[in-house]
């Protein structure tokens, strides 16, 4: 794991006094809250429903058992004993003081962390694949390459004043785990006659133009990386709307000037800018990737696993994944217990999977955009262990990429900007599914909802999407069905008409019954999807 | 009816003009129509409250209850999570919401 030197721990302390001192401004009434809120929003401190909400950046999804611990004690010591992880592998608190936040900030810089650059038009959390550095079908770990961009991003004086918020997820592997061409700026790094490179997929992105990134270049040399990046950086912040904020993002400009045209002028970008030296020198991403070098694995360990427990077996099945390394496996912490909350972690909690952390897995978690964590690197003959400490705390559901593995945002539950809650039509459905006993036989089948038309929860990317509406002051629910966040990537398309809050958990289980009467041998429901279109849910759901 | 809410500067809880303070409690708001825009002018300039918004509500069983949602959510609290509510122990506080 990356490790800040002395620059970066000056960078993020002198942000906390300079926000302490902006807080203390605000509260003693010398800044008004129109002159305090672009600040507080640079520190990831938003105004939501019920308090502040405070947005914490966890780089690339990636964390040790102290800073897990950490975020566990803040949720303990400043909230109300929880915490939320977030589509953008974040974590955020929802009842924050203000008083308190710049003593939180000061917490999260003795860990290594902070919530710079969780908010604004500036370049977000630089997101990744949370298998990286354990996945068996990576050509390289990303993460090297997110941390180089990520010390690239922060602060940059040219990109603090974006016309919108700009996001980049970085991969190096064709399977995506990571959403990569829903991003203003995907990243996949590729091999090609032995040599590393990037391909580079810009003007990709949800909320309420939902748009596939096209690529642009198929392979930059990793040497370039960072000037590639600056350059279509720059033809966006250029030409990118300002008039507009629902027509500023890089996506519009790309779909608006065209991807050929807009390639052009970043390739010229490209080459003025090489000529003017802006990438650091690879000695710098040398010394990044030293921080990333795989944990010390055992050799010649058991790949046996005793299933003779029922339930601890279903678990492995569905919640463990391969793992490059013989007699490993990556573990998946579910934050879905059957009628919970997508996402919410107890304090208590937080600090079981970091002691988990530390015991099993070379002291390394990840979150993931699915809002689940990650254990990369278990032996598999500790999963029972394990698994028996998850069980026992309510971490044991065993629904990896099932039907009850919502994701959900906030939505009007905690969010100002939402229309409906999300939240509770995700805890019914997965009542209903775990009710009726359908789950299994469904398999793979991504559900995902969104209290507005912003897409937090990425409804356009759900197999099964849902988008909560406001319909003359009621909640209202789309149904969306045939997205695909993967390297199948697709958009999801509306069904008709929405429904209530229970009209929408019956239209969901009458989709998957469409499924599971018209599916061919090893169809997923997104395969039955597209192999027989829209129609046949459509006439299953309104008749 | 109008009522007038924001939230407080300190802690960022909800708070719902009285008529000479703010309360977390909707049902302590009154009504301040045609003089909402001067209340939270006057407000929020003493820092008694942060951002305040007028809004839109009906009396029920004699107490406001916000037209919107949203505005019942924030009165209440996440229906979510009834033990972070305002009333945990109210097991129909959720009709009242939605």
């Amino acid at each position: 794991m990356y490790k800040y030197d002395s620059y970066d721990q000056q960078m993020v302390d002198a942000r906390v006094e300079e926000f302490r001192d902006q807080a203390r401004r605000r509260l003693e009434g010398k800044l008004t809250e129109d002159q305090f809120k672009p600040l507080r929003l640079m520190n990831g401190l938003y105004l939501q429903l019920h308090a502040y909400m405070l947005r914490v950046a966890i780089p690339y999804g990636t964390l040790d058992s102290r800073q897990m611990h950490a975020l566990a004690d803040i949720a303990d010591k400043y909230d109300r004993g929880y915490g939320h992880f977030t589509t953008r592998q974040n974590i955020q608190y929802n009842w924050i003081k203000l008083e308190d936040a710049a003593d939180i900030l000061a917490d999260l810089a003795k860990v290594e962390m902070h919530a710079i650059q969780t908010s604004g038009n500036c370049i977000r959390n630089i997101s990744s694949d949370h298998f990286a550095g354990a996945a068996a079908d990576e050509v390289v770990d990303p993460r090297p390459y997110a941390e180089l961009l990520r010390q690239w991003s922060s602060f940059h004086p040219e990109f603090s004043y974006l016309p919108r918020k700009f996001k980049i997820a970085v991969i190096a592997s064709d399977t995506d785990r990571a959403a990569m061409r829903l991003h203003d700026i995907g990243i996949q790094i590729v091999e090609r006659d032995g040599e590393l490179g990037a391909a580079f997929y810009v003007g990709g992105g949800m909320g309420r133009t939902p748009m596939i990134a096209p690529c642009i270049n198929p392979f930059v040399p990793l040497d370039q990386l960072v000037t590639y990046a600056e350059a279509c950086l720059r033809v966006y912040n250029r030409h990118g709307r300002r008039d507009n904020k629902y027509k500023a993002r890089i996506k519009i400009l790309v779909h608006e000037m065209g991807a050929e045209e807009y390639t052009r002028q970043v390739e010229a970008e490209f080459a003025h800018l090489l000529e003017q030296g802006v990438e650091p020198p690879f000695a710098e991403l040398e010394r990044i990737r030293t921080y990333f070098e795989d944990p010390l694995f055992e050799a010649d360990l058991p790949d046996d696993i005793d299933r003779s427990d029922p339930d601890f077996a279903l678990w492995v099945d569905r919640n463990t994944v391969a793992h490059k390394a013989d007699g490993y496996v990556s573990a998946v912490i579910s934050l879905k217990p059957v009628g919970g909350i997508p996402g919410d972690a107890t304090a208590e909690q937080m600090h079981l999977m970091a002691d988990l952390a530390r015991d099993y897995s070379f002291d390394e978690l990840r979150v993931m955009h699915t809002q689940n964590i990650v254990l990369p690197h278990v032996r598999k003959a500790d999963l029972h262990a394990l698994w028996s400490a998850l069980d026992d705390a309510g971490l044991g559901s065993p629904n990896l990429d099932t039907v009850e593995d919502i994701i959900a945002c906030p939505g009007l539950d905690y969010c100002s900007l939402a229309n409906a809650r999300s939240i509770p039509v995700a805890q019914q459905i997965s009542e209903r599914f775990a009710a009726n006993g359908k789950t299994e036989a469904l398999g793979q089948l991504k559900l995902k909802i969104s209290g507005c038309i912003n897409a937090c929860g990425h409804h356009h990317a759900g197999h099964i999407g849902i988008l909560g509406v406001d319909k003359k002051g009621v909640e209202n629910y789309q149904l969306l069905l045939g997205g695909s966040e993967a390297e199948d990537v697709s958009l999801a398309k509306i069904t008709g008409p929405g429904f209530d809050e229970a009209g929408i958990v019956d239209a969901v289980e009458t989709a998957a019954d469409v499924y599971l009467r018209e599916r061919q041998d090893g169809e997923r429901f997104l395969d039955t999807y597209r192999r027989i279109g829209m129609t046949p849910f459509k006439e299953a759901l309104y008749g | 009816m109008r009522i007038l809410t924001g939230n407080d500067l300190k802690t960022g809880a909800v708070t719902w003009w009285t008529g000479s303070d703010w309360s977390l409690h909707v049902e302590d708001a009154v009504d301040v129509t045609g003089s909402e825009d001067e209340i939270a002018r006057r407000e929020e300039s003493a820092r008694r409250v942060n951002a305040p918004y007028a809004i839109d509500a009906t009396m029920d069983e004699g107490s406001p209850r916000p037209s919107h949602i949203k505005d019942r959510v924030r009165a209440i609290g996440p229906t979510v999570r009834p033990d972070l509510t305002l009333k945990p122990a109210d097991p129909d506080i959720g009709n009242w919401v939605i």
